[in-house]
């Protein structure tokens, strides 16, 4: 009965947020500029990668680096979006919209709702992956065949990444929940250093050597190397001794680890927050 | 879970806040804004927790509402430890804080209260109907389907103020709900909050006011409280009873600055408060006797006081707090306040 009641909590409160993040994320704005935001935004910075890498690159564009590069970027729209995604919930609905409160004292499954708010994020996110990897494959001949798409792996990729970039962001939210308004790059800031160090536009391996090793600790760096091979069927030299399964099987360990990691961190956060009282902060900066 | 049949209970309930200090590095300033707070509310009650701004009413709304951990002592909503059971709690509430503008600006109020539902479990067709008779209720029908950045605070805090009907909560917690709004808003509210209670016999309200009015109008007992602590407690006919053994006058003095010399300190005179009008000074005073008004007029005319009119009237919950607390509400009367 309890467990029964739990469930129809968690559920609501996702299905709930996930309503309500989709209101948020496709009304503020007409739907035109929501639409040409939602095209020029990924496609520029696509584009900015795609100009420094032929101005940089020995190769240019034919680089066999490329293509595993610009998967990366692409894939990569994914991390701020979700981490931020998340995150900033705690901020908006505290500071902004003057909510938090109320659904603290609502029968909310908190983690539950935070995720659903994400997933508005991530469906935009996927707009603009697919449409940058369409780019890539139309007009900049990133080779990506339709038919020889690795799909167990990539949907193996999607559902644990999600999970994965999920948990990072609640983790995020635990820091945003005790700390004031200034802190909204939080998630941002974190995003931008995984940007360096997962590998995304450049080998691991050119990295120091510590931080290279930072890089191979984190599991958005699996994630980015599955994609990779299911989409273009080539590796990177660093991971070319993982099998794919070992692959998946290192994204869903660190994703048991993080989860676990994330609940506890958020549980602490979330009793500092009612211990010094910021579940309905006003910081005004 | 405690085995009481009380809705709200709570036992030397403590809050201290704790903020740095800007001008002292490292050191840190303590504000205790509840300080052994002990009442406890029947199932079915309508209770009122009465104080100035600052007081501890919110302070104990959020500790009651799960927001808020108490620093010590303990609180039970619906049988539940509020600290220890607090996910349990929410289940059996809904808080209303008044003065406040919060809501999703992008979505319409239909959308903001059936979204609020949903936490709630309340099936669609049923929380449509439930909204659009709630907002009947406030003035608000014709504006369901207006984004929340159209609306005015008044109108925001009334769409706030249907959120917390909305659940039909077995314990529901209003903070102040009339705050900032219009007279007859205020009563309308007042009006169906006594009548919603009157149909639903199994709920239970803590209203939280620093409206005197509000609180007799409403309440069943009422709680004083004053720099976080609860000074009296009981229903306010008691109350009021309590000081029919004293004189209570109303003054309006011309040409006097200051009545504290000649009417504060004048044998007699247990309390008193004064405001400013434009005519003069209005100075309410609780005498232990009809006897002490005749040194308190005398002492107004040789301070060069002119009366300008006197009236002898019936204890008000505002003669309660004065008489309880030591001063009125306003920081005037704090300063004018006699022992």
């Amino acid at each position: 009965m309890a467990m029964e009641r739990r469930r129809g909590v968690t559920w609501r409160s996702f299905r709930t947020a996930t309503w309500l993040g989709w209101q948020i994320e496709s009304n503020w704005a007409d739907p035109f500029v929501f639409a040409i935001y939602s095209l020029v935004k990924p496609l520029s910075g696509a584009l900015i990668l795609v100009f420094m890498y032929a101005v940089i690159a020995k190769d240019g564009l034919g680089s066999p680096l490329f293509p595993g590069v610009f998967v990366g970027n692409a894939l990569f729209i994914y991390v701020p979006a979700v981490l931020a995604g998340i995150s900033w919930t705690i901020m908006d609905d505290r500071e902004h919209y003057g909510m938090l409160k109320y659904v603290y004292a609502a029968p909310v499954n908190v983690l539950a709702y935070l995720i659903g708010r994400g997933v508005a994020k991530a469906l935009v996110a996927t707009v603009a992956v697919v449409l940058t990897l369409l780019l890539g494959t139309l007009a900049l001949g990133v080779p990506i065949r339709f038919a020889a798409i690795d799909w167990p792996l990539v949907a193996a990729a999607l559902v644990l990444g999600s999970a994965m970039l999920a948990l990072f962001g609640i983790l995020l939210g635990a820091v945003t929940m005790v700390t004031a308004r200034h802190n909204y790059g939080v998630g941002e800031a974190v995003a931008g250093g995984l940007y360096l160090l997962c590998g995304v536009v450049f080998p691991l391996d050119t990295l120091p050597p510590w931080l290279a090793a930072v890089g191979r600790a984190l599991p958005i760096t699996y994630w980015l190397e599955a994609f990779r091979r299911a989409l273009l069927g080539q590796s990177a030299a660093s991971f070319a001794g993982l099998s794919d399964v070992a692959l998946v099987g290192i994204i869903a360990g660190s994703s048991v680890v993080l989860a676990a990691l994330a609940t506890v961190c958020f549980r602490l956060a979330e009793r500092r927050a009612r211990a010094k009282g910021l579940l309905d902060m006003q910081t005004m900066y | 879970m405690v085995s009481d049949s009380f809705a709200i209970r709570t036992e030397d309930l403590r809050r201290v806040f704790r903020a740095k200090r800007r001008e002292a590095k490292g050191e840190k300033r303590e504000v205790v804004a509840l300080d052994g707070v002990s009442f406890s509310v029947d199932r079915g009650e309508l209770f009122g927790v009465l104080g100035p701004n600052g007081a501890g009413k919110t302070t104990t709304i959020k500790i009651l509402a799960t927001l808020l951990s108490p620093t010590s002592g303990r609180a039970w909503v619906a049988g539940l430890d509020v600290t220890t059971d607090s996910k349990a709690v929410r289940h059996h509430i809904g808080m209303v804080s008044g003065g406040e503008t919060s809501g999703y600006g992008l979505l319409t109020i239909e959308e903001n209260l059936w979204m609020f539902s949903q936490f709630y479990g309340i099936e669609t067709n049923v929380a449509r109907k439930r909204i659009q008779e709630l907002l009947a209720v406030v003035g608000l029908a014709d504006r369901s389907r207006t984004k929340i950045y159209h609306l005015s605070t008044g109108m925001r805090q009334k769409m706030n103020f249907v959120r917390g009907f909305l659940t039909e909560p077995e314990i529901l917690f209003l903070d102040e709900p009339t705050l900032g709004l219009d007279v007859q808003t205020a009563h309308t509210l007042r009006g169906f909050v006594s009548g919603w209670l009157a149909e639903h016999r199994d709920r239970t309200i803590l209203l939280t006011t620093h409206a005197m009015h509000e609180a007799d109008e409403l309440c069943s007992r009422v709680a004083i409280i004053d720099k976080g602590r609860i000074l009296a407690c009981d229903a306010p006919g008691v109350l009021k009873r309590e000081l029919q053994r004293d004189a209570i006058f109303r003054l309006r003095i011309a040409d006097l600055g200051d009545a504290r010399a000649a009417v504060g300190a004048q044998p007699g005179v247990s309390r008193f408060t004064q405001t400013r009008s434009d005519d003069g000074l209005n100075v309410d005073a609780i005498l232990t006797s009809d006897g002490a008004l005749t040194g308190v007029l005398g002492s107004v005319q040789a301070a060069g006081g002119r009366l300008l009119s006197l009236e002898k009237r019936e204890p008000t919950l505002e003669d309660v707090f004065l008489h309880v607390v030591g001063h009125g509400f306003d920081d005037e009367a704090r300063e004018g306040g006699s022992e």
